[in-house]
């Protein structure tokens, strides 16, 4: 083996020889060494993970098979008694509204926000704009969503005002935490978040573009326009896979704003997978949390299966 | 991929003026009207605050009002919270204290792992390093009940513990942190081990200082994150004592309001502060946590 390393690294001479030498590194005698060294220094970390999350994660899934109290063995019924239950049911249905609302329209704002600014010669401070909600926690942010979105809020007072001036309305009085509205207050939220990341990403995306295809093209007489569509946006396959990733990741996390906004209890349209984990864990109903995190997680994990696969086979 | 070269058009002539004014007052007006009310209403004297906030939750006819120069200034509600309100000091060094201590321990485990995974490629590493991508992902709910069911075995319940192990080994800064070393050049390594160098000394002399800004951008993005932490110490700390400050401020009701927005202000200092300091690396952890391998 090492023998025929050495060709190679002879053939490919001068600059090719990063590649060969990783090669040589993983298949010679060192490649023992390097286990060794790879698993001392992976050590503490990978303990703690198999400690933490590994092995609780398969006792969780032998719970799901059995019930809460005597521990017996039951198949099948816990998978049966949340697939019957209406929250369950419910929250599902919300969690994926939500998630089909916002990840599209995160991704849309992001790109024809980062767009533009990539063309500007100083984008920081524009950056900084849009990233500093990441920054704000979300108790600060709430109290002013309250004062917004109250019946006597600001955005009512706002249409009112707008409606007198115009004369095309009169009073507005919507309560947009207790309706159907609140699901759209929630996405509003999650878009004004989580706005600024998206734009880095999509700008990192773009700007890693290069510029000789893009001066051939003008070359050729292609448009702004054109340049865009057929170059730029094709190249940016990879980020889209990344973003699409981050941000499902994230829309986990409006958990905590429809909690502070509204409580454990929310208007029905709001009520997530979230509200529903954390009222089966207050009630202590482990056998259903069980279930339905072995039901979640496994669709998590196939989601993101498909969409690298997706994404290997495009790039 | 690169990252970091010149703007594919460096003409500033073919955007439209309106469009960069568009996108510059939208943000302005979403992100500093929050902090103007909150800046305003933290200095607002208790009578003013009821003035204005009092059709909120009386659900009167009117609608709620606001002055952006208050009638009577005052530092009174940041007085009381400061000198007057000794749970807000107990939160507040909470807060310090487990996000200080989740980063330590992320910086003494994520690294070194993060080192192996950009390093070593060994039989096994990068199904292993799929494995802490997919953990990565995990939402908390998921894991909710597999981390309470460890926490309970071991008797971490209701102590800060349940709340700091778990974070640490968050796979999360390792991500991000082996993006930073992957762009560390794999021949000076090499050269290093030629002249002898053991793999300790190649990981302290070069992996750290050249891997820093990849270890910042986790401290940073770190730091913002659990600093703004709710899930786990809600679910696992009983006792309101050990709450971080962000549990805090949703237990002060409307009546209090005068708190609510001094305390606001004071949660917001330290993560603005990071913020500002920080953001070329918050940038770059961005930027990492997109990389492929």
């Amino acid at each position: 083996m090492a023998g025929k390393v050495r060709v190679t690294k002879l053939a490919a001479g001068g600059d090719g020889s990063i590649k060969v030498q990783r090669r040589r590194r993983s298949h010679s005698a060192k490649s023992h060494k390097d286990t060794r060294a790879f698993a001392l220094f992976l050590a503490p970390s990978f303990a703690g993970v198999l400690l933490f999350v590994l092995l609780p994660f398969l006792d969780v899934v032998g719970r799901s098979f059995r019930t809460v109290v005597t521990g017996q063995f039951v198949g099948f019924q816990n998978y049966g008694t949340i697939f019957a239950n209406q929250a369950f049911l419910l929250a599902v249905k919300n969690t994926f509204r939500f998630t089909l609302v916002c990840i599209p329209l995160l991704v849309v704002i992001g790109l024809a926000v980062a767009a533009p600014v990539s063309r500007l010669k100083n984008a920081g401070a524009i950056k900084s704009l849009y990233l500093f909600p990441l920054a704000m926690p979300t108790a600060t942010v709430v109290i002013v969503w309250k004062m917004v979105f109250y019946r006597q809020g600001f955005l009512n007072l706002f249409l009112t005002r707008i409606g007198e001036w115009t004369g095309l309305w009169g009073e507005v009085r919507t309560d947009y935490l207790g309706s159907g509205a609140a699901f759209w207050v929630l996405v509003f939220s999650y878009i004004w978040k989580n706005t600024g990341y998206t734009v880095v990403l999509w700008l990192a995306g773009i700007l890693g573009i290069s510029n000789e295809l893009l001066e051939a093209a003008r070359v050729d007489g292609a448009s702004e326009r054109q340049c865009f569509f057929k170059i730029v946006l094709p190249n940016l396959k990879g980020s889209l896979y990344t973003i699409v990733i981050l941000s499902f990741l994230n829309s986990f996390k409006i958990y905590r704003e429809a909690y502070l906004v509204a409580g454990a209890y929310p208007q029905q349209d709001m009520y997530l997978l979230q509200h529903l984990f954390n009222n089966w864990f207050v009630n202590l109903d482990f056998d259903k949390m069980a279930a339905a995190a072995v039901c979640v997680g496994g669709f998590l994990f196939v989601v993101i299966m498909l969409l690298q696969r997706v994404w290997d086979k495009k790039a | 991929m690169r990252y970091g070269l010149k703007p594919y058009v460096g003409n500033m002539k073919k955007i439209n003026r309106g469009i960069v004014l568009f996108l510059i007052t939208i943000p302005t007006l979403l992100v500093c009207l929050p902090i103007v009310l909150l800046v305003t209403g933290s200095v607002m004297s208790n009578g003013e605050l009821w003035e204005h906030l009092s059709p909120v939750f009386s659900e009167a006819a009117e609608y709620i009002s606001w002055k952006i120069v208050p009638d009577y200034p005052t530092f009174g509600n940041y007085g009381k919270l400061l000198f007057m309100t000794p749970q807000f000091f107990v939160l507040f060094w909470n807060s310090v204290k487990m996000v200080g201590l989740i980063l330590l321990g992320q910086l003494l485990v994520g690294v070194p792992a993060a080192w192996a995974f950009a390093v070593f490629q060994v039989r096994g590493s990068r199904a292993l390093f799929a494995l802490y991508v997919v953990l990565m992902l995990l939402p908390f709910q998921v894991t909710m009940l597999s981390s309470y069911l460890v926490l309970n075995r071991l008797g971490f319940l209701n102590t800060q513990q349940t709340v700091i192990l778990p974070a640490v080994f968050s796979t999360f800064p390792v991500f991000l942190t082996y993006g930073g070393f992957r762009c560390i050049p794999m021949q000076l390594l090499e050269a290093a081990r030629i002249d002898g160098a053991g793999e300790l000394r190649i990981f302290c002399k070069i992996g750290l200082p050249l891997g820093k800004s990849g270890l910042l951008s986790a401290m940073v993005l770190g730091f913002l994150e659990y600093w703004n932490m709710m899930e786990q110490p809600m679910a696992f700390l009983e006792d309101k004592s050990l709450w971080p400050l962000s549990l805090y401020l949703p237990e002060i009701t409307w009546a209090q309001a005068g708190y609510a927005f001094t305390t606001s202000i004071i949660t917001l200092i330290p993560a603005a502060f990071i913020f500002i300091w920080g953001q070329d690396y918050l940038e770059q952890g961005i930027i990492f946590s997109g990389l492929k391998e």
